[in-house]
């Protein structure tokens, strides 16, 4: 039988080949037959998971508290000191300097990220603005958004900040980051589906052991994690709070 | 809970005496110094079912003032403003506990220094196999407009 792995949309793209390494690895540690499926989006990777054709996910912490609570995966690990955060962005030569210079009416370029579309919409509470006195575009990727910025079809782009941050040089020129989320405690999961429980501690045990030789240091390297640590189902929960804390 | 320590406090300040819903008090050392919450920091902490703190992130412990060890076991009221009428905690208690529901409101928060910050809370209850463990809270950043609006209709209900 062939297990199917998938990974959140909103993963670096320059990591990709890091996917398929770790995906390789996975096979060696457990034995198993495993797919990696990666999905342009959240909807059709969402409607994979609605169909259950997903098996085990590197997943945000949005789609984590939809699959631990409806779709009973269970939590293994996550990057080591690694928080999702989210950074409102501008094009470069935007006359606002502040958050509260913000206009009513504002043009927001987004994904369907949704966990940094909360956070950046938090972000903008100190202008008043909200989803009724500022439109928005959602776009497939980040690359999008940058480009509706650039070509001045958006006044503010979300991004999640680890994207942001890998642009090219030549993009980034054209933008400026107006804030940037310090949450802390909002990160990425891997989930393993009920199909897998059974090998939950086995494969807790390989990724947490996974900085251990210089193979596993380097597929970390490709991964851009400095290690994998245990995430136990109260950590997960906490997490879930969180989010419904923040939904408004 | 201890009184204020003086040598904690920065600028000039007044002393007010709290009394808290669990029947303790203490008195409190309160300055007109506003640390305003920067942009995009989003204060998170965690309590028991008692109200004690559990667990702070990194933005909640520079707010406050406070060092981490001395928020972990504290009661969350540590960070109660003598502005803040008590309707608004009855709201929260009622709200969250008696209609198991999710509470917002605008919050003005005491300082360690004896300053304070205000912030737009959400608090949740958090609960397993239909019991409450603990409750949940995240504080933003709040609009000033906002700020201006809770600080005349506090005024009325202190």
């Amino acid at each position: 039988m062939t297990y199917h792995f998938t990974v959140s949309p909103d993963f670096n793209p320059s990591y990709l080949s890091g996917w398929f390494i770790f995906n390789t690895w996975l096979q060696r540690q457990t034995g198993e037959a495993f797919h990696l499926e990666l999905y342009n989006d959240f909807e059709s990777q969402r409607q994979a998971i609605a169909e259950d054709k997903v098996d085990l996910i590197y997943a945000n912490s949005y789609d984590a508290s939809v699959l631990v609570r409806d779709k009973g995966f269970m939590p293994v690990a996550c990057p080591a000191g690694k928080s999702d955060e989210a950074v409102i962005v501008l094009p470069q030569d935007s006359p606002i300097q502040s958050v509260e210079a913000l206009p009513p009416g504002l043009r927001i370029s987004s994904t369907n990220d949704p966990d940094v579309n909360m956070m950046c919409m938090i972000m903008l509470e100190p202008a008043d603005l909200n989803r009724d006195n500022t439109t928005s575009k959602t776009c497939d990727t980040y690359i999008l958004v940058a480009k509706d910025l650039i070509q001045g079809h958006a006044d503010a782009g979300f991004f999640l900040q680890e994207t942001f941050d890998k642009l090219s040089k030549v993009v980034k020129s054209q933008l400026r980051p107006l804030v940037r989320s310090q949450i802390q405690v909002i990160h990425h999961v891997l989930l393993l589906g009920p199909s897998l429980l059974q090998m939950h501690q086995e494969l807790q045990r390989a990724l947490i052991a996974m900085n251990d030789s210089p193979a596993g240091q380097s597929l970390l390297e490709s991964l851009n994690f400095s290690a994998w640590e245990s995430v136990e189902p109260e950590d997960t929960e906490f997490m879930i709070d969180l989010m419904d804390t923040l939904e408004t | 809970m201890e009184d204020m320590n003086v040598a904690d406090v920065v600028g000039d300040y007044r002393e007010v005496r709290i009394n808290y819903y669990d029947g303790s008090s203490r008195t409190v050392l309160v300055t007109d110094i506003e640390t305003p919450i920067p942009d995009g920091r989003l204060i998170v902490s965690r309590t028991d079912p008692a109200g004690i703190i559990t667990h702070v992130n990194d933005s909640f412990v520079d707010m406050s003032g406070f060092e981490h060890q001395e928020l972990i076991g504290a009661p969350h009221y540590i960070l109660r403003h003598p502005d803040m009428p008590a309707a608004a905690f009855e709201d929260l208690w009622q709200t969250l506990v008696v209609e198991g529901k999710k509470w917002h409101g605008y919050v003005k928060n005491l300082r360690k220094d004896g300053g304070y910050y205000w912030v737009y809370a959400t608090v949740i209850a958090n609960i397993r196999n239909n019991e409450v463990v603990g409750f949940t809270s995240v504080r933003r950043k709040p609009s000033r407009k906002k700020v201006v609006e809770a600080e005349v209709l506090y005024r009325t209900l202190v």
